[in-house]
Formats: structure tokens, C-alpha cells, sequence
């Protein structure tokens, strides 16, 4: 066969390919969708929202398990987010190119393939029993936020990377310090790719089971943590606290992981209308992301 | 020359202990241009961007000699680098702009400064904007983001955000070498307006553009400065060789 026709024959095939292995992941996911929406959409109401869990499947809800997920979550963001953005600026921006920085960029790469059970370890020997912070919200929320600490610093630091040099120039140029180059203009350059990998990390967090199973997180709980503001009819008529953060908690993945394990039909489908929550959650997020990235792009293009 | 506004005794610079600079010495007039020229790789960019320490910024970066601006040394170590750089401005060789609005490119050297009066923020704006000769073009636009300008719109942007501090020197990095010949000879004629009132030093690839905008010129070649003196006699009679060669096209 002649040259030609066969490298053009070829490049039609790996067309093809690449679609069919295009294909192949939505084909997947879809697959799953459907599979586990026919399982739980029938359970979806406004009371499977409201309701503790339960004995009986058809009277038990998710109520305790978003709230302590949100809960999570907010712990995880708050310690996370600042920790991760600033090590990253440190890194980036100030850090002295030598071995030590080198050693520290290695451990955070490494940290960040780390398997999430291995740092529920971590949360459980340092938050639970060492800080004696016991099966808290706190602890949960620390647990994760170590996890998703270095893929946080990692995605920064290629948001930072991504502002050109020339940028610094002109601001340093202009008399800018240090500090008003990279508040000022490197860091807004930078926030919409450092909110996309922000984003993505919490929404992984969301998922994670194994590290808060490990810390030994409760899987029945019929009641929530305290609210940070409560009203009520007397003076003050507001109370704000965080007392909260030292109650116990459980979260959706692990309430999803309670009822597949169980051996009743009714709690399967319950696992199914957990799960058809977590991923609206997480998709949620991941949409959020990509509209941050689009409207950042079309924003500035260097 | 006490009058002068750069003494430059013996620089020498090395990145990474290759030197790109063997011992240079010069001065630099007040307000006059002075043209640097030379083939790439020669030392010239290196040269001015040591005048601002912008150069700095680069970890490799080594200096000594004698940098006198105004009777200082600049890289003594009681020199305020943030200070300088606002007295010495940098007009770079690729146009780059904030991602910010016209109005905030400008606006933002003021602000660094502590300046936060709006309306005499907004009089800057508008007084650097028609130095630099590009203020009929945005007037009505200033809040657009100014990475939608052309190429020469930029420059001469990045111009007037450097006229906005008040600096004492501009100096200019090959400005039209991005650029198309129209917008080139916009930049050309606003230099020429700015003698006036700045001490300019440019750097550029184009010969032409010397000899039109500049006063004093210097030849680079391999690091050191082979020749330096009134742009028409360095042009018309030059006393070493190797500048006749590079300016007669034989080499380059």
C-alpha cells in the first residue's frame, strides 16, 4: 500500500479512538447517573432531607449527615484555603530557590499522593487523641483539611506559575514592593485558576469517607451539632458560639457507606438517594470551577 | 562629569558567573537621549536593566562597580530599591500592561504611593494619557481592560504609566520591537518630546531609530562598551573599527 494512503488511513483511525476513549469516561458516568438515580429519585423528598436517620428505612434521612458535611466542610475550608494559598505564595513568590525549598516542594508533591486512609491516621493519633478533640467536628474538619492541603498548595503555585514574569516587571518598575506586587497584582491575575483548584479540592474532600471512618466518626446520629447562632426569645435573643465544633458528627459519604452495608432493600435505596446527593453536590462544585476558569479566561488573555 | 546623571565606573555583571558585562564605564547626561545599540546578546539590555535594579529580581544576578545615580551609589545597601525604581522608570521591550482596566494601569503606581485622591488620581490619568499621546484614542474608554488595545496602544499605555509617577529617567528596553512601524514612529516622536523634561536611555536593535531620537550613543559589543560619544559623530565617524563594521552593516 502506498505511503500516503496508509498514514491517512491512520490518522483516521486514531481519530476514531480518540473519541471512542472520549466517549468511554461520559459513557461511564452516565451509566452510573442512571443506574442510581432508578435506585433513589423515588426517595427524594423534603423529608428525606429533614429527617435523622432511623431503624426504618423509609422513615430515615440525611438531615444529620449534610448538616455535619457542611459543617465539615466549613472547618476544612477555613483552615485549609488560608494555609494552602499562603504556603503557596511563600513558595512561589518569596522562597529562596535552595535545598531546603527543594526538600519542601518534594514533600508537599509526595504528601499530595499520599492515600486519604493514611491521613486519617494522622487525624486520628494527632486531633482525636492527642489534642483530645475526640470524635469532633473539628477533628473531622482538620483531618481533611491536611488532606487537602498540599493539592491546594499545588494548584496555587501552578495558578501563581501561570502569571507571566512580565507582569512582576512592570510592577516592580513602577516602585511596587514586594508584598503590592503579589496582592496587587500576581494574586488577582491569579484567583480565578486559584478558586478552580480550590474548588476541586474541597470537592473532593467532600466525598472522603476512609479518613473520617478512621478517625472514627459515628455513623447513627440523631442530633446535630450546635449552630453557631441561635436565637432564641430571651435577652440577648442571639447566642453565637462555636460549641459546635466539639460535637460529634457524621457525613453524607459515611451515612451513604452506613446504609450499603446494610441488608434491608430499603436502605439500598436510601444509599441511592444519598449518593444522587453527594454527586449533585460534587458536580455542583466541579460546574462552579468551570465557569470560574471560563469567565477568567476570557478575561485576560496575555 | 559631576554634572552628570549616571557615573558608571567599572560595572561588571555575571549570571551564574557567566559575565555579560566586563567592565563598563559611562556617563549619562540629564536630559538628553542616549541610544544603546549592539548586536543581541551583546549587553545592553543587561546594562539598563542594572540602572533600576531590575535585575535584581533575577537570583544569578552579580554587580560590581561604581553605579552612580545623583551622587549616590544604587546598589548601596541604604539605597531604597522601591524609591528608585519610581524615580528610574522602565519602559520593557514587549508591551505589558495590567490585566486592569486603562484607568487602573495608570492609576495604580499613585495608589502604591498612597495616593488616593481621586480627583488627582483622575488628573494624572488623563495628563500621563496625553504625553504619551494615546489619550484621543481611550478618552472614552478608560474603564476597558487594556489588554484590548494594540500593540502600540499598549506600549504607549505602559509609556504613560511610567510618566505617572514622576520619575527622573525612563528607561526604554527595544520599545518598538513588537511593533509595527506606524506605531514606532509614534513612540519615536513622544521620546523626542519627553528630552524635554527625562533623562531617556534606549536600547535598540535599529540603527535608524538611534541616529533619529538620540543625542548620545553607545556601541555594545561582547559585553563592553566600545564606543561611546555624540550620536552624529559615532555614526558619521566612528572611531573604532568594530563600531564602523556593525553600523555599516558588516557584521551583526
Amino acid at each position: 500500500m502506498n505511503k500516503r494512503i496508509l498514514n491517512k488511513r491512520l490518522d483516521g483511525l486514531f481519530k476514531v479512538l480518540g473519541i471512542l476513549t472520549t466517549v468511554f469516561g461520559m459513557l461511564v458516568l452516565l451509566v452510573l447517573f442512571i443506574d442510581v438515580f432508578l435506585d433513589g429519585a423515588s426517595r427524594l423528598s423534603l423529608g428525606f432531607f429533614t429527617s435523622f436517620p432511623s431503624r426504618k428505612p423509609e422513615a430515615a434521612g440525611i438531615l444529620s449527615a449534610w448538616v455535619g458535611t457542611l459543617w465539615i466542610m466549613a472547618v476544612t475550608a477555613f483552615i485549609a484555603i488560608p494555609l494552602g494559598i499562603g504556603s503557596a505564595i511563600y513558595l512561589e513568590e518569596y522562597a529562596p530557590k535552595n535545598r531546603l525549598t527543594a526538600l519542601i516542594e518534594i514533600s508537599i508533591a509526595n504528601l499530595a499522593g499520599v492515600p486519604s486512609v493514611i491521613f486519617g491516621l494522622l487525624g486520628l493519633g494527632l486531633f482525636v487523641r492527642w489534642f483530645n478533640l475526640d470524635r469532633s467536628v473539628l477533628a473531622g474538619g482538620l483531618t481533611l483539611a491536611i488532606l487537602v492541603l498540599p493539592v491546594i498548595i499545588l494548584s496555587t503555585r501552578e495558578a501563581l506559575r501561570a502569571i507571566p514574569f512580565s507582569i512582576r516587571e512592570a510592577s516592580y518598575a513602577v516602585g511596587a514592593t514586594k508584598w503590592q506586587t503579589v496582592y496587587l497584582q500576581v494574586l488577582p491575575a491569579a484567583l480565578g485558576n486559584i478558586m478552580t483548584g480550590v474548588i476541586l479540592a474541597m470537592s473532593r474532600a467532600v466525598g472522603e469517607t476512609a479518613p473520617l471512618i478512621t478517625i472514627g466518626a459515628l455513623t447513627y446520629i440523631a442530633f446535630l451539632p450546635q449552630p453557631p447562632v441561635i436565637l432564641s426569645g430571651e435577652f440577648p435573643f442571639i447566642r453565637v458560639g462555636l460549641q459546635g465544633l466539639f460535637d460529634p458528627f457524621t457525613a453524607l459519604p459515611i451515612q451513604i457507606f452506613n446504609w450499603v452495608s446494610r441488608p434491608q432493600k430499603g436502605f439500598s435505596v436510601n444509599a441511592s438517594a444519598g449518593i444522587i446527593v453527594l454527586l449533585g453536590i460534587t458536580l455542583a462544585m466541579n460546574s462552579i470551577a468551570v465557569i470560574v476558569r471560563y469567565r477568567q479566561r476570557k478575561k485576560t488573555r496575555w | 562629569m559631576d554634572n552628570a546623571a549616571f557615573s558608571i565606573t567599572q560595572m561588571r555583571v555575571s549570571y551564574a558567573r557567566k559575565e555579560v558585562i566586563k567592565g563598563v564605564s559611562v556617563s549619562i547626561m540629564p536630559n538628553t537621549v542616549t541610544a544603546l545599540i549592539g548586536p543581541s546578546g551583546c549587553g545592553k539590555s543587561t546594562f539598563i536593566r542594572s540602572l533600576n535594579r531590575i535585575n535584581d529580581l533575577i537570583p544569578s544576578f552579580r554587580i560590581s562597580g561604581d553605579i552612580i545615580y545623583r551622587q549616590k551609589d544604587i546598589y548601596d545597601k541604604e539605597t531604597d530599591v522601591v524609591e528608585l525604581r519610581r524615580r528610574i522608570g522602565m519602559v520593557f521591550q514587549k508591551p505589558n500592561p495590567f490585566p486592569k482596566s486603562i484607568y487602573e494601569n495608570i492609576a495604580y503606581g499613585l495608589r502604591i504611593h498612597g495616593l488616593n485622591i481621586k480627583d488627582t488620581i483622575d488628573e494624572t490619568v488623563e495628563s500621563s494619557l496625553k504625553k504619551a499621546a494615546l489619550w484621543d484614542e481611550v478618552k472614552d474608554n478608560l474603564k476597558q481592560n487594556a489588554l484590548t488595545l494594540s500593540g502600540g496602544q499598549q506600549q504607549r499605555l505602559c509609556i504613560a504609566r511610567t510618566l505617572a509617577t514622576q520619575p527622573e529617567v525612563i528607561l526604554f528596553d527595544e520599545p518598538c520591537s513588537a511593533l509595527d512601524p506606524i506605531s514606532t514612529a509614534k513612540i519615536e516622536e513622544l521620546i523626542h518630546h519627553l528630552k524635554q523634561s527625562y533623562t531617556i536611555i534606549i536600547v535598540t536593535h535599529n540603527m535608524q531609530q538611534a541616529a533619529r531620537v538620540s543625542e548620545y550613543a553607545g556601541f555594545f559589543l561582547l559585553g563592553e562598551l566600545i564606543e561611546f560619544g555624540k550620536t552624529q559623530e559615532l555614526f558619521t565617524a566612528p572611531k573604532d573599527k568594530r563600531t564602523e563594521d556593525y553600523i555599516t552593516g558588516r557584521f551583526g
